[in-house]
């Protein structure tokens, strides 16, 4: 399977893929280098106010009295605020969908009233001059509380013993089983039947821009301008609209430089409602940043989940049926709008992904918990479902003591079994298990590697090898949030502009934070209509400018902006190619646009320069034909249809040295090969793949919001919360297959978040490879010392 | 109590003259009094190394000083060294590789990847690690970073 | 900082409250302000500030140090190194005569934090806040330095051992200050080795250990640093650092993982001091 035939001219013209395929460097990072981007808290305003939250020192308790008395006499305070006077300016919200059958949350304020839930909850709000002074102000809050029993241990809160909410019944947000019968059937009819629990730790995005929102509000108008840290910022304008009583088109929201973001700013905060609703209030900008601490404590949490899994074989290594059963813990809301079920939702949407068994039965329950709420994070779901299965599939293998590799030969997916159905429901349009798996086993030299880790043994070096097969969910459709009632937009649209000097400006609805979102569409453009990539200018982010869409989550941004650009690129192109066989008098058929020029399509000459056509487009039409009207501004919009997400596939792979005295790891290398479709840029592709690698490695090996049984996090800061950091991190080997899919003309799949998907169960596996002939094996994530000097009883 | 200072200090070349709580750390200085924000906040409490500045020719956080401290002192941001063209090599290594993707905590690795760059030396790419290892990157999972450095300080 | 944060982060704050500053030119003045109510010492402010940031302490007064020069020398004189308290980690990292003559000091540096920070905070500040786990307060215990300490109408010299007295807490009455430290040189026959476990570069040791000939100095492993003297072979060694440390668990390590971390440095030192 070679590279996709990208067809971006009309039929009978030179196909010429243009700028795709190409490892452009980034326009938008020119300024990023110097220092002058445009993140939110570098925007200065008249009359700006900070707002900074008071908030629960308690897990769970009753808010019996707050003064503000000494607190609004501070130095530089314009306003101190409780929930209820902030509720008169913001309208409460439940996290539920309607697809998720069952799921229950109860309503949820932008500062808590009565009663606070988890540590960190904003309970008043402080609004002064600058930030120093209202947190001198917040500092002299007087606040009596009524401590409540704090469910934290999601064990506990399943039993019920306790339940958080009374007038929900029980602790249960939402509760599924998908059964595809004959499990228990398969079971029996096994050679071997294999069993562990697996553990993953409760942890956080630590994004280095903290949450920041700066809200504008015009008295006058009625209107409100946000600038805001997000992913989306159409769900983001809807959402102020309705909570804040605004007419729709009379908000609007921008993003522009987000620093960082992972699935962490595509939530909505009660603590950035309530900025957005202070403005409102106090007629006047107000900003609110979150600090790390804050960030620590209130940015959504993520993965804590324990699962049992049970894999049904037969002696010739042949997977029959798993059986999964899903634990998790969230916070004591879920989260809106998109819910906290959606992650356990993926967990048993993807147990057992890339293999070919027919029998499956997996069981979720999600539980609340009086700790910080949780939701979707880069991968959602995937780094557990992967690890899950590749963990218990590897236990599998050894058990047969047939090789890891071989195991999975034999049970994944066939290249030629597509469009296939997966026993969890889901569809896969075409994937390229076989092909990866051959590819990442000549890209890392394999057997090599094992004759290595057979010699290393022997001189007491414990090395090992582990893999990770994976499928990942991209491009959504409706099929993720709209069909459940959510006013998440699965459709985007793009506006491609040609300016009278011959430049292009790309307007488009998908978002950037620093994946390259801006660069592919400049790619994507130029070559579709046949300038040259310096020509063209993005713009994303802002409501008032772009259409309307989703912005960036799921792996979305080229496989669907990315087509929206390109199909208005071809509109564009058609379009000028209509003026310029007016002022050439040639017809149509015998132009092209190439190099900024319009180029006669057999000789190859240029015949026009853009910036000339333009000039007479716009300044000149009485020059033009009087039934012809130029139309150089033309939108095109895109929705995935065929399929209700575009699954790819993927394969890693682990090499460590564990030093079985310290219980250390050391990370000697990681490979990652990944089929994401056609690639407009491949290097933009590797970096995506590392930066998700290291993210999953900070989830195996550091990552972990430890909370006390009262329910205090204990390490909320950058020194006892470890994030990677260079000194530990291994080199990444990429490599890519292109399976486009068919669903869109650029055949583009999503990749942003493959590689947090499989690099946790890479490293598992790795781990477990090193310490099998000493008997240990580890389940429960972060691996850190202690638990590994524990798994080999030297502790 | 609060006692407001004068200080005076050379920032970006330019000397400035400004009044300041003793409270006030120097990226804060910098950002609100001055208008440079192009040196970031990530973390206060010295962990992160987004604050990363030059003060007197050597790297610090600026965070972890104060900008009273910084009296009589010659401050370098992003900003500055841009201008000067001093971080061209770097900037140009860092945009061909890819060494940034949100841009955050890339102000912060260029003073610190110029401090090595300034040693006039080769480093393997384990030193170069080890050097960066104070800055906090969640978006590149730094090999890039490491590359960019590499092809600058090795040639 | 462990924990220290945990029931602060429900109010988080990251902006110090308000403080008066003052400079002093010399050393008589900062004693002088430093007799007042609530004054405290500023001198790389590494760990100052992080802790003024968070709102942990609050003090009235910072008294800058920073400027005083007879704190900043490093000198052999009289047959020991001199170091002044003000003396940066940088400074101490380049220092051929550190190099040379103090090998434990100088193999411990490298262990401190990172560049950035290395550039501004001070062996006095280190010496002078005592936290369990970093790494100059070993050294010195292990290398038995003399510490100089200054106080508005006096002088006195105290040994390491005797300087750290409990969790974040030295010989160091209300207005003195450290001045100095004085460090024997070292001499060829003269065993040293620093080690130390830490998850990534930089970060605080689990726990790590200072060597030098007999003595073994651990850090990370009780509330100030654990002295054990051994002199015979490395079996009995063991044996005694099993009944005898007792470190405390930290957020990710149970007291009898950090037992074995110790002993597992123990052996790795005995064999390459």
């Amino acid at each position: 399977m070679g590279k996709a035939e990208l067809p971006l001219h009309a039929p009978g013209t030179r196909t010429d893929r243009g700028y795709i395929g190409r490892s452009m460097p980034r326009p938008n990072a020119a300024r990023l280098l110097q220092g002058r981007g445009a993140y939110v808290d570098d925007l200065r305003f008249p009359r700006l106010a900070h707002v900074v939250f008071y908030r629960s020192p308690y897990a769970h308790a009753l808010i019996k009295k707050l003064d503000f008395k000494k607190a609004t006499q501070a130095k530089g305070v314009i306003a101190v605020l409780d929930g209820r006077a902030v509720a008169e300016y913001c309208t409460p919200w439940v996290a539920v969908l309607g697809h998720l059958k069952g799921i229950k949350s109860p309503p949820q304020h932008a500062v808590a009233i009565d009663r606070a839930c988890w540590q960190g909850e904003a309970v008043a709000a402080v609004v002064a001059e600058t930030r120093a002074q209202a947190e001198d102000a917040a500092a002299l809050i007087e606040a009596e509380w009524e401590e409540l029993p704090a469910v934290i241990d999601m064990e506990v809160s399943l039993k019920g013993t306790s339940i958080i909410h009374k007038e929900l019944g029980d602790n249960i947000c939402f509760a599924r089983t998908h059964d595809t019968g004959g499990v228990d059937e398969a079971f029996a009819q096994a050679d071997l039947v294999v069993e562990e629990t697996y553990g993953f730790g409760r942890h956080t995005g630590v994004c280095l821009e903290g949450r920041s929102i700066l809200a504008d509000y015009n008295a006058a108008e009625h209107s409100l301008t946000v600038y805001h840290s997000t992913q989306a910022p159409h769900m983001m304008q809807d959402i102020f609209s309705r909570h804040l009583g605004i007419p729709e088109a009379s908000v609007r929201v921008i993003a522009r430089d987000v620093g960082g973001s992972y699935g962490i700013k595509v939530h909505v905060y009660p603590d950035e409602m309530a900025t957005a609703a202070l403005s409102v209030m106090l007629r006047r900008p107000v900003k609110f940043v979150a600090d790390r601490l804050e960030s620590f404590a209130t940015d959504i949490h993520a993965r804590e989940h324990r699962v049992k899994v049970k894999i049904a074989v037969k002696k010739t290594g042949e997977i029959l049926a798993f059986d999964m059963d899903d634990l998790t813990a969230i916070g004591p809301y879920s989260v809106y709008p998109r819910t906290s079920g959606i992650e356990g939702n993926q967990v048993v949407n993807l147990t057992g992904g890339p293999y070919k068994h027919q029998k499956y039965r997996g069981k979720l329950n999600v539980v609340f918990t009086n700790k910080n709420v949780t939701c979707q994070y880069r991968a959602v779901g995937h780094p557990i479902a992967v690890a899950l299965t590749e963990g218990i599939v590897d236990k599998a293998a050894a058990a047969l003591k047939m090789d890891p590799a071989e195991f999975r030969r034999r049970n994944l997916i066939p290249d030629d079994a597509y469009p296939y159905t997966f026993p969890s429901g889901v569809k896969f349009e075409r994937l390229s298990h076989h092909q990866a798996l051959d590819m990442l086993l000549n890209l890392m030299d394999y057997k090599k590697l094992r004759q290595e880790q057979k010699e290393k043994r022997k001189q007491g070096r414990h090395l090992g090898i582990g893999l990770a097969a994976m499928i990942e969910v991209t491009n959504p459709s409706p099929a993720f949030y709209g069909v459940g009632g959510a006013r998440i937009s699965a459709q985007d649209g793009a506006t491609l502009r040609l300016e009278p000097t011959g430049m292009v400006t790309v307007l488009c609805s998908v978002t950037e934070q620093g994946q390259g979102t801006e660069g592919i569409f400049a790619q994507i453009a130029a070559s579709a209509v046949g300038v040259s990539m310096d020509k063209v200018k993005v713009i994303t982010g802002d409501t008032g400018v772009t259409p309307y869409g989703g912005g960036t989550w799921a792996s979305r941004g080229a496989g669907i902006g990315g087509e929206a650009v390109l199909q208005a690129g071809r509109a564009l192109r058609s379009s000028i190619l209509d003026v310029a066989s007016h002022v050439l008098g040639l017809a149509k058929s015998e132009l092209e646009i190439k190099d900024d020029q319009i180029v006669h399509l057999l000789t190859q000459l240029p015949k026009l320069a853009l910036s000339e056509l333009g000039r007479i487009a716009y300044f000149r039409p009485d020059t033009l034909p009087m039934n012809f009207q130029s139309e150089l501004t033309v939108t095109r919009h895109y929705t995935p249809r065929e399929y209700g997400f575009t699954f790819t596939n993927g394969i890693q792979a682990s090499l460590v040295d564990v030093d079985v005295d310290t219980g250390f790891v050391k990370l000697l290398k990681h490979w990652c090969v990944e089929d994401s479709g056609t690639i407009i840029n491949p290097m933009l592709v590797d970096e995506q793949l590392r930066g998700g690698v290291v993210q999953g490695i900070g989830a195996a090996l550091y990552e972990e919001c430890l909370y006390s049984p009262e329910g205090q996090l204990l390490n909320g800061n950058m020194a006892d919360y470890l994030v990677p950091m260079s000194g530990e991190m291994p080199d990444i080997i990429c490599a890519h297959i292109e399976t486009p899919t068919k669903q869109s003309e650029l055949g583009a799949k999503g990749v942003g978040e493959a590689g947090t998907a499989g690099a946790p169960a890479a490293v598992m596996n790795a781990i477990n490879d090193a310490l099998a002939p000493l008997g240990a094996q580890v389940t429960a994530m972060p691996f850190t010392p202690e638990r590994i000097l524990r798994a080999l009883k030297r502790v | 109590m609060e006692h407001a200072l004068d200080i005076t200090l050379t920032v970006n070349g330019t000397r400035v003259r400004h009044r300041v709580e003793p409270r006030e750390h120097l990226i804060d200085f910098l950002r609100e009094k001055l208008g440079l924000t192009g040196s970031h906040v990530g973390c206060e409490h010295g962990v992160c190394g987004a604050c990363t500045l030059r003060v007197d020719g050597q790297i610090v956080r600026g965070c972890l000083m104060l900008a009273v401290q910084a009296n009589g002192c010659r401050v370098d941001t992003v900003e500055g060294l841009s201008d000067s063209k001093e971080l061209a090599r770097l900037q140009k290594a860092f945009h061909e590789k890819n060494a940034l993707q949100c841009g955050f905590c890339t102000p912060g690795m260029l003073l610190a990847a110029q401090d090595l760059v300034l040693k006039n030396k080769k480093f393997t790419r384990e030193e170069i690690r080890q050097h960066m290892s104070g800055n906090y990157c969640r978006c590149t999972g730094y090999q890039a970073i490491v590359d960019a450095i590499e092809e600058v300080v090795n040639g | 900082m462990a924990g220290k944060a945990a029931g602060k982060a429900a109010g988080a704050a990251l902006k110090a409250p308000a403080f008066a500053y003052a400079k002093p030119a010399s050393l008589a003045e900062a004693l002088e302000l430093l007799a007042r109510p609530g004054a405290k010492v500023l001198a790389g402010g590494q760990s100052l500030i992080p802790s003024l940031n968070m709102r942990l302490s609050s003090p009235e007064l910072l008294v800058d140090i920073g400027s005083i020069e007879q704190l900043k020398h490093i000198e052999l004189k009289n047959g020991a190194i001199h170091i002044g308290a003000l003396v940066t980690h940088a400074s101490l990292e380049t220092s051929e005569t550190v190099r040379k003559h103090v090998p434990l000091l100088a193999q411990a540096v490298p262990h401190v934090a990172h560049a950035a920070i290395r550039n501004r905070g001070t062996l006095g500040g280190s010496l002078a806040l005592a936290d369990p786990a970093a790494e100059y307060p070993a050294v010195a215990v292990a290398l038995e330095a003399v510490f100089e300490i200054a106080g508005k109408n006096s002088t006195r010299r105290v040994g390491a051992a005797e300087f750290f007295k409990g969790l974040f807490e030295t010989d160091l009455k209300a207005g003195e200050l450290l001045t100095a430290v004085e460090f024997p040189v070292a001499k060829p026959a003269d065993k040293s080795v620093f080690l130390e476990l830490a998850r990534r570069n930089g970060d605080y040791a689990i726990v790590g250990l200072a060597a030098h000939n007999d003595r073994f100095v651990f850090l990370g492993a009780g509330d100030r640093p654990v002295q054990f003297s051994f002199r015979n072979n490395l079996e009995e060694a063991k044996a005694n650092l099993e009944a005898n440390l007792k470190p405390s668990a930290d957020l990710y390590h149970t007291a009898a993982t950090k037992l074995h971390l110790a002993g597992v440095l123990l052996e790795r030192a005995w064999n390459t001091r």
